[in-house]
């Protein structure tokens, strides 16, 4: 890490805005480094992997390199002689029907996700759950999945994991709880449950709620407190303020053609985000110059998926954004708003167009609010949208989808407030970790020491855990019996995979036991209670179907009609107070609210915009770094409200100025041996008043840096362009092709390779005839993408990649087999940002495969780039010859061989490779295969479809379409026919068969360039 | 100062020059006569297992159909080893008191699988799958041997990337009709002994083999050969 410091000049920002807004036009550039030309992005920029000439990092010298050479060739010599070890087959005594041994099976459940369920298929070989999909008839998923769900499966195979009772500090048993519930029964029942709390998170399981009713029936003293640390407080009491009462909202962004989200990230983090980002998609799916397009306005304050995807971005302090929502409230005639157009602040920018635009499109446009934004906000969206006749069209009220829909937060802290006053005897805390996430000014884990009795359920041994007298281990959600509500309503079931690896126990079963049942199953549980619901003529018939779906069909909520109650008098457009910086708290993208940051995948994936892996940093401006004096990797002390925290910083361009963005979630000390001393606890400056950001944080530098391993410069695609002496920028826009729908209608062909890049066709290889058979390709539509990471976690998933290490990851050797290339264009201060996802491209002419000394990459007849694991031996020339640096190499023993638990998790049919070999995408060669010897077998061709790459099935956006570019009437060929078409460095005769769609993008025209 | 080395050495030394290339030759040999050995391949080398099950007795006398214990072979990429209650459809009727049975029973009481001893094993990074060749008219002896005739079980070939490769570039040496890939008794047809295939008698292999190949759409080597077909 040393040589990386070495080489760090200082970011000088003057300079790079100076040049960058004197460039004629806007310039693309992936990051402030590359802008000011550092030694660490040209070493990443023309190697795959940077050289450390003096010293690895395992300080080895010249002199050991060649001895440890002369070894490593005469034992591998050796190793060649090793006998195949013996094997034992262990078939069952009682064969299960169902299984057939080499067959996967795929049962439908629900992952619950801060209380809302998505919908999800999960692969199961000879009973161990491997894959998570997405369920095609679940409302909430469509077939498609997010990086939560795809990385679940680790969560279940985690071998920290908590897996025994735990009472008092030593090990116990289930049945040992059940003997202490019994005695708390009784001692409950004598005080009719005074002083028994229940605390759980987000919940919107009827079969739980209907346990809890009861078990408040039988106590009535008894209370029952939600928390959840990234709640939706603000959405249920904007509605509140709004309505009078609780409703849901749903969007339908399949209709609505004109967008305002107001800081919200309605692509990635709301209930509903995979559906959305389907619906979304779809509305910017462009085939030909007649096509429509949405158009979507982004007013936040740090750059989201949602943000990146804005035709118009305005970067606004999280606490501004009341002002513009009102402000535009006022211009679409919301009444009880005064409609001031002259006070409009400058910085509002294109409001006015935007209010234009709204209002043209009545009934297919759509304001939405994010959960940080107040009530308020979400109450002038709700008012904006019936202004705007869009109830019933794009947006549409229906019941709760909670069963006990409440202010959470002020619940919360009257919990804790008891506590604290000694009126709470026992609590049981099923599934939360307030320890960790609750606001630091209510002080939880010294009020919690005041609680007699502390019961805990959870799937960890995690800080809450360690304060409790009980400890549960909770059951996976692939272990347990369960229900949920989707994001519309629709009841989605909960079926364990296998069973409890640990013996650990669902919320149903440890309420079973509180309420006087215990020992009952989550299974009679679930079953008993939809028995009482439903009226069935053959309920059993009627149980399968709903097991077999996910989905218990037509339970999606009815659309409710609502009516405006609230009058807006207070609500005038005001600017808000600009006194000091402003604090935002976010959940990580990644980790969330921190439940996620013992999964290794989650952490090692790069977050949107950052490329930050394994830790968290305090984002802000490059204009509020300039006068803050700080540079990237520099730490700083954050004091907010008396608390102090301290914290590296990164420079996000498009940040709002004035303001500060922590992500939550990391800088925990009990999540387990992957999560611990994983960035810094923004937890520890939040207060209860302001959940999402205040104002009167103080920054100040400590002269101290930090490391942070973001991926932003690796793999940078270094062409011919800049040995041309051209710019980097030049270079970057062959990379990324971008152009508006107008112009795009002008000259739909003006992402086509000019013909000087495909003529030169020689090779001096002998031409393959690629006209016959199976020739597959793929298709990614950069104008679908919404860069979700939801790819790249599927891959992991599905092909056994393994987890490097932050220190790795520094190094550039993550191992992802797919990345999300960040580009930014224009100024510093409000970029437009483009996502391009980066597999292997499958080159027909692919330059890896004439370097390689042993044959361990060839070219298959169906125009695969193969990489054969067992005949690799580690040259990397390979690597060093891809021009699109999508080769990864196990520079040690990465794939974790010895942990028994992590032998579960893998995919049986992709190898486990080994120290020493190169790996890369195989379009998910054994998913080929699959089908391939399926229509083999049945002697019939492969139906266009029929294979599903990992990368494409995830896909929420279905940017990304693989298929057979020999049969023309495929959806891959047809793409590849669309005028947008285009390939990378194809001035490098590769002939990629993994294709690109331009991006376009929708500005209002009334907007002028560059105001946006 | 004296000589250190007695003339003699001068002799030895030009021999051991010239032998140096006779002996890296002969180790070269003596390597490869091991890595064909059975001691290293395990050919022809008959395992101990909990149970001496007889594939001679089961198949040759009784008759049984491979398909009655080995039931995924035709739809998965694993045939599939009879759970212990396969073993107990007739063992529970027949030899119910045999002592060499006694751990199948045990296994059936007590639910504790049985352990076999694995005989025909690839290397994880190698996927081998049988219904595709099932259904492409490989028989089962043309890679388990003539298991009709084994008493206890063992490997007829290395199973080596090489002799998999002699087939997948000659498939019409080896394929037989589909209706004969069960028989443990199948020989290739001979002058004295024709094979018929849909009304037509075949009196050679080349013959037959290529009939079969082009009725049974098997790709041409180039395609069942390359690595993705084997290796992922």
């Amino acid at each position: 890490m040393t040589d990386r410091k070495k080489g760090k000049k200082k970011l000088d920002l003057v300079k790079i805005r100076t040049e960058l807004d004197s460039s004629p036009a806007p310039q693309l550039w992936r990051g402030l480094e590359e802008l000011a030309g550092t030694e660490q992005y040209k070493s990443f920029l023309h190697h795959e992997f940077p050289y450390h000439n003096e010293k690895d990092s395992r300080g080895i010298s010249r002199r050991n390199i060649l001895k440890l050479m002369g070894a490593s060739a005469a034992m591998a010599g050796l190793t060649a002689c090793t006998k195949l070890p013996t094997e034992k087959i262990v078939p069952y005594v009682q064969a299960p029907e169902e299984i057939i041994p080499g067959k996967p099976l795929f049962y439908a459940t629900s992952m619950p996700f801060g209380g809302v369920a998505n919908g999800l298929l999960l692969e199961s070989h000879m009973g161990r759950p491997t894959k998570a999909e997405g369920n095609s008839q679940h409302s909430g998923s469509l077939g498609a999945a997010d990086i939560f769900a795809q990385a679940s499966v680790l969560g279940l195979w985690d071998p920290d994991r908590s897996q025994v009772v735990v009472h008092n500090g030593r090990i116990a048993n289930w049945s040992d709880f059940l003997d202490y519930a019994g005695v708390l029964r009784q001692e409950l029942a004598a005080t009719r449950g005074a002083g028994f709390r229940i605390l759980t998170e987000t919940l919107t399981s009827p079969t739980l709620a209907a346990q809890l009713a009861d078990l408040l029936k039988q106590f009535p003293e008894a209370q029952w407190h939600q928390h959840e640390p990234a709640g939706r407080d603000n959405v249920r009491e904007g509605a509140r303020l709004a309505f009078g009462e609780i409703v849901e909202t749903q969007y339908r962004f399949d209709r609505a053609d004109v967008i305002l989200s107001l800081d919200s990230d309605f692509l990635c983090a709301a209930p509903g985000s995979v559906r959305y980002a389907h619906d979304f998609a779809g509305k910017r799916r462009v085939t030909d110059p007649a096509s429509t397009m949405n158009r979507i306005y982004v007013v936040e304050p740090a750059p989201t998926h949602t943000g990146v995807q804005a035709d118009h971005r305005l970067s606004l302090r999280a606490a501004e954004i009341e002002g513009f929502a009102a402000s535009l409230a006022g211009k679409l005639g919301v009444k009880g708003v005064a409609a001031d157009t002259e006070s409009t602040p400058s910085e509002y920018k294109w409001i006015d167009a935007l209010a234009r635009d709204l209002q043209n499109h009545r009934g297919s446009s759509l304001v939405v609010a994010g959960y940080a934004q107040p009530p308020i906000v979400h109450a002038l969206a709700h008012a904006m949208n019936a202004a705007l006749d869009n109830v019933g069209k794009t947006v549409i009220y229906t019941d709760s989808i909670e069963p006990n829909p409440t202010n959470q937060s002020q619940s919360f802290k009257q919990l804790v407030a008891d506590m604290a006053g000694g009126k709470v005897e026992t609590l049981a805390i099923l599934g939360a970790n307030p320890v960790y996430s609750a606001p630091a000014d209510l002080n939880f884990k010294e009020n919690l020491l005041k609680v007699r009795r502390r019961i805990h359920l959870g799937l960890y041994a995690d800080e809450t855990a360690v304060e409790c007298h009980w400890h549960i281990p909770e059951a996976h959600y692939l272990e347990a019996w369960g229900d949920a509500r989707a994001y519309d309503g629709t009841v989605s079931t909960i079926q364990p995979l296998i069973s409890p690896l640990y013996d650990g126990k669902s919320a149903l079963e440890v309420v079973a036991a509180l309420a006087g049942h215990p020992g009952r199953s989550g299974h009679d549980i679930l079953r008993e209670y939809w028995m009482g619901q439903r009226k069935e003529k053959d309920y059993e018939a009627f149980w399968e179907t709903t097991l077999h779906d996910g989905v218990m069909a037509g339970t999606a909520f009815a659309p409710k009609t609502v009516t405006l109650k609230m009058q807006f008098a207070g609500a005038a457009p005001q600017a808000a107070s600009n006194a000091g910086l402003e604090i935002n708290f976010r959940p990580d993208t990644n980790v969330w609210d921190g439940r996620y940051t013992n999964n290794a995948f989650l952490q090692e994936l790069a977050k949107p915009l950052t490329k930050l892996t394994w830790d968290n940093a305090a984002l802000l401006s490059p204009r509020t770094a300039q006068e803050l004096k700080v540079e990237n990797e520099d730490v700083v002390e954050l004091r907010y409200q008396g608390r102090t925290v301290r914290a590296p910083v990164w420079i996000m361009p498009g940040h709002a100025d004035q303001s500060v963005t922590v992500h939550l979630g990391y800088g925990r000390t009990n999540a387990g041996n992957v999560g611990n001393g994983t960035g810094f606890n923004a937890y520890a400056l939040r207060t209860s008043d302001q959940l999402w950001f205040g104002s009167g944080l103080e920054v100040r530098p400590t002269g101290t840096t930090y490391t942070l391993a973001h991926t932003q410069y690796h793999h940078a695609i270094d062409g011919e362009k800049e040995l041309k002496e051209e710019s980097a920028a030049a270079e970057h826009r062959d990379l990324v092709r971008i152009a508006t729908l107008d112009e795009f209608r002008k000259n739909p062909d003006f992402a086509k390779n000019p013909p000087d890049q495909t003529s030169h066709a020689e090779s001096l290889y002998p031409p393959y005839d690629y006209s016959k058979g199976y020739q597959w390709g793929m298709s990614i539509d950069l104008n679908s993408c919404i860069g979700c990471n939801a790819c790249v976690a599927a891959c992991q998933a599905e092909n056994n990649i393994a987890v490097v290490g932050k220190e790795q990851v520094n190094l550039g050797r993550e191992m992802q087999w797919i990345r999300v290339d960040t580009y930014f264009e224009g100024n510093l201060d409000n970029p437009r940002m483009y996502n391009e996802i980066l597999p292997c491209m499958q080159c027909e002419n692919a330059p890896c495969e004439y370097v390689c000394p042993v044959g361990a990459t060839m070219h298959s007849p169906e125009g695969l780039n193969e990489m054969i694991y067992n005949r690799c031996v580690g040259t990397r020339y390979c690597s060093n010859n891809c021009p699109y640096k999508v080769r990864r190499f196990n520079f040690f023993l990465y794939s974790d061989w010895t942990t028994p638990s992590l032998y579960g998790m893998r995919n049986p049919n992709v190898t486990v490779r080994s120290r020493g070999v190169m790996e890369k995408c195989t379009y998910c060669i054994q998913r080929i295969n699959t089908v391939k010897i399926k229509a083999e077998e049945k002697d019939r061709t492969i139906q266009d479809g029929e294979i599903v790459t990992a990368c494409q099935q995830t896909c929420p956006a279905q940017a990304i379409v693989f298929g057979n570019i020999n049969d023309p009437n495929s959806k891959v060929s047809k793409l590849k026919a669309q005028s947008r078409n285009f390939g990378l460095l194809t001035e490098l005769n590769t002939r990629p068969r993994t294709t690109y769609l331009a991006k376009l993008r929708n500005p209002n025209p009334e907007i002028p360039e560059g105001q946006d | 100062m004296p000589q250190i080395f007695h003339r003699s050495t001068n002799t030895i030394a030009r021999a051991s020059i010239f032998g140096a290339v006779f002996i890296a030759g002969l180790l070269g040999y003596l390597a490869y006569e091991v890595n064909q050995s059975p001691y290293y391949t395990e050919v022809n080398v008959a395992r101990q297992q909990p149970v001496p099950f007889s594939h001679k007795h089961h198949v040759t006398d009784d008759g049984i159909d491979c398909r009655y214990c080995h039931t995924s072979v035709e739809n998965s990429s694993f045939a599939g080893i009879p759970p212990t209650h396969t073993c107990m459809t007739c063992h529970s009727q027949i030899w119910v008191n045999s002592p060499m049975l006694e751990p199948v029973r045990a296994s059936y009481r007590t639910g504790e699988s049985l352990e076999w001893t694995r005989v025909n094993s690839l290397p994880e990074f190698v996927y081998f799958d049988h219904s595709i060749h099932i259904n492409k008219g490989v028989g089962c002896t043309t890679c388990h041997g003539p298991i009709g005739q084994m008493p206890l079980t063992w490997r007829a070939h290395t199973l080596y990337m090489r002799w998999c490769i002699e087939c997948h570039n000659h498939p019409q040496n080896h394929v037989r009709p589909r209706s004969e890939v069960f028989s443990a008794t199948y020989q290739p047809p001979s002058t004295f002994a024709p094979v018929k295939f849909e009304g037509v008698e075949y009196h050679d292999q080349d013959a037959l083999g290529r009939r079969l190949v082009k009725e049974y759409k098997i790709k041409p080597p180039k395609i069942i050969t390359d690595c993705y077909t084997c290796h992922r």
